[in-house]
């Protein structure tokens, strides 16, 4: 079903993809990235999470390179080195600056706060241009399950990445336990944080199984990348 | 019934040993268990606990032996080279009976090793973390729902026995994400006369020591020790069987690689291979009984392990023989895959026609 209308007019040359640790940034990247390309794009995936070395997007290389998608992985993740040091890339600067036509770039930035410093150091760079900052938010996720929480993270995290976020997305979920119930759930949790922060609700995922249900918002199916070794 | 929430293992085990009735937390940051003390360096506060970042791994466990001394559920978490630094407090804890949890979110090894996950503490758990005549009570959770009951349990076996207790998870484990449901936070806690918590002038002194300058005496609290271990032994012990009924061959894995051990598993069943699941949950005491009720039956054992082969040990002490004991496992961060499990689960089963 590709990316909803308006996720995709919320999508801007360059994207950046914030959030609380966790809630699910990186699955959300990637399918962001491989639908893209589907909708003919030339896409350059920025994995700008230096905070945790687990699960994040560079170690998708090889699905991302299978769909053409240029990754820029910070310095140390990958060829087996999982080097606990945060260092940034030469090539994300460019990348930034030379978005725009037929060239996306998404930033995977890592969680929280501390995880949105690095963008800071590119602000004036994105700034520069047409930006997105989606801020992905998951209903179910420890310690932002109020409203209230997840409005704190947000606005902790546009301090650490010196930008503003200008949507949001809803990706409630349990993993392989998501229900309908949760994706609902998940919604009216989302819009308070959108009446909130005075910010657009432009989608809730899905896992693909929830997709025949009608919601009074746009659904964006999203397939599971990022898991476990025996999932 | 509790609405479950998203949480990665660390985090789960923090919360559930808030949970639990934990108010103290020492720790030191190291990778890939960052999360736990970062979890509590946010929550303890506001359930009016302490959380303190000590100077050194020696430091902060330490800090528990003091706390546990004092009678608080007291805890500290690490991972690998970490943990073997608390290990002399460890000891000394083991050695004036006091009840903690120590965590240990274990990487590759040795030395600094990797920062990836692994299984290779399993001796240094299991044969005592430290000097001296002690062991300690050792839990493998293998999902995160595991790694929130266990952490909850274990503060009430730790006091029940006046024991160090540890759960051995590893970095899968701990960064892994999965739905939880949480404990009930407890409101009554074990009384603890034994405590130093001042006498008051109304009671003889509590002392809490492990120094003995009478060699007999010493041994004699060895011997006091030893026979509360045989308790342990008797009441503790936790496994879990999958499909070992009617197995021919019983893999035998624990943590992390018991779910990739159970990929394999079914995938082998699939096939018509009759291959079970035997899933320690205490590492110590090893679930000898149950294990040994499968001895006779099943024709082969295999042990996976993110390791060279520790697990195994245990595994033979029980089989004595009766059955080959086979090993397979990866080392340093490598995780297995289901598929390699399979291949060694095939090449067993076609061993077995001969």
């Amino acid at each position: 079903m590709g990316i909803p209308n308006g996720l995709l007019e919320a999508l801007k040359p360059v994207t950046l993809v914030v959030g609380h640790y966790g809630v699910g940034k990186t699955n959300f990247s990637v399918n962001l990235a491989i639908d893209l390309v589907g909708q003919g794009y030339e896409v350059t995936l920025i994995d700008l999470d230096i905070v945790n070395p687990y699960f994040r997007a560079s170690e998708q290389r090889k699905l991302l390179e299978e769909h053409g998608i240029d990754l820029v992985a910070p310095v140390f993740a990958e060829s087996g080195s999982s080097l606990d040091v945060p260092s940034l890339t030469g090539r994300i600067a460019p990348a930034i600056e030379t978005a725009g036509g037929n060239r996306r770039v998404i930033i995977d930035v890592g969680g929280d706060d501390a995880g949105s410093v690095a963008v800071g150091r590119y602000a004036r760079f994105i700034e520069a241009g047409d930006y997105a900052m989606i801020c992905v938010l998951n209903r179910y996720r420890n310690l932002v399950q109020a409203p209230e929480d997840a409005v704190e993270n947000l606005r902790e995290i546009e301090v650490a990445s010196r930008l503003k976020a200008t949507a949001l997305v809803s990706d409630a979920h349990l993993k392989a336990e998501t229900t309908r119930e949760v994706v609902e759930n998940g919604v009216v949790y989302a819009r308070e944080v959108a009446d909130a922060c005075d910010l657009p609700l432009v989608a809730a995922c899905v896992p693909p199984c929830l997709t025949k249900i009608s919601y009074d918002v746009d659904l964006y199916s999203l397939k599971m990348y990022v898991r476990s070794p025996w999932e | 019934m509790a609405e479950k929430v998203l949480m990665k293992g660390n985090e789960a085990i923090a919360e559930s040993a808030i949970r639990a009735g934990c108010r103290f937390f020492f720790g030191y940051p190291i990778t890939p268990q960052t999360e736990l003390a970062a979890y509590m360096a946010k929550r303890m506060p506001k359930e009016g606990g302490t959380y303190l970042q000590a100077e050194s791994e020696v430091a902060a466990i330490n800090m528990v032996y003091g706390a546990s001394a004092a009678g608080a559920r007291v805890m500290t978490s690490s991972s690998s080279p970490g943990v073997s630094l608390k290990s002399e407090g460890v000891s000394y804890i083991a050695g004036a009976d006091l009840p903690c949890l120590i965590i240990n979110i274990e990487r590759g090894g040795p030395g600094l090793g990797s920062i990836q996950p692994s299984q290779s503490d399993y001796w240094q758990a299991t044969r005592a973390l430290g000097h001296g005549d002690f062991q300690m009570v050792v839990y493998a959770p293998s999902t995160v729902q595991e790694m929130a009951d266990l952490a909850y349990g274990a503060f009430d076996i730790a006091d029940k026995y006046r024991t160090p207790v540890m759960i051995l998870g590893d970095g899968m484990l701990g960064q892994m994400m999965e739905p939880v449901e949480l404990p009930e936070p407890r409101t009554e806690l074990p009384e603890k006369p034994w405590a130093t918590t001042g006498h008051g002038n109304k009671r003889e002194k509590n002392i809490a020591n492990s120094l003995y300058l009478v060699a007999e005496e010493l041994e004699k609290t060895n011997f006091e020790r030893f026979e509360r271990y045989e308790v342990i032994k008797a009441n503790e012990q936790m496994s879990e069987e999958v499909d070992c009924e009617d197995a021919d061959i019983i893999v035998v894995a624990f943590g992390a690689s018991s779910r990739i051990a159970r990929s394999a598993v079914r995938a082998a069943r699939e096939e018509g291979i009759k291959a079970g699941l035997f899933r320690p949950i205490t590492l110590w005491p090893f679930p000898t009984d149950a294990l040994k009720a499968t001895v006779g039956k099943a024709k082969a054992y295999l042990s996976v392990e993110m390791n060279m082969g520790q697990m195994v040990d245990d595994v033979r002490l029980v089989v004595e023989g009766a059955a080959p004991v086979d090993f397979y496992g990866r080392t340093g961060g490598v995780i297995p895959t289901p598929a390699e499990v399979l291949d060694k689960i095939r090449q067993i089963n076609e061993g077995l026609g001969e």
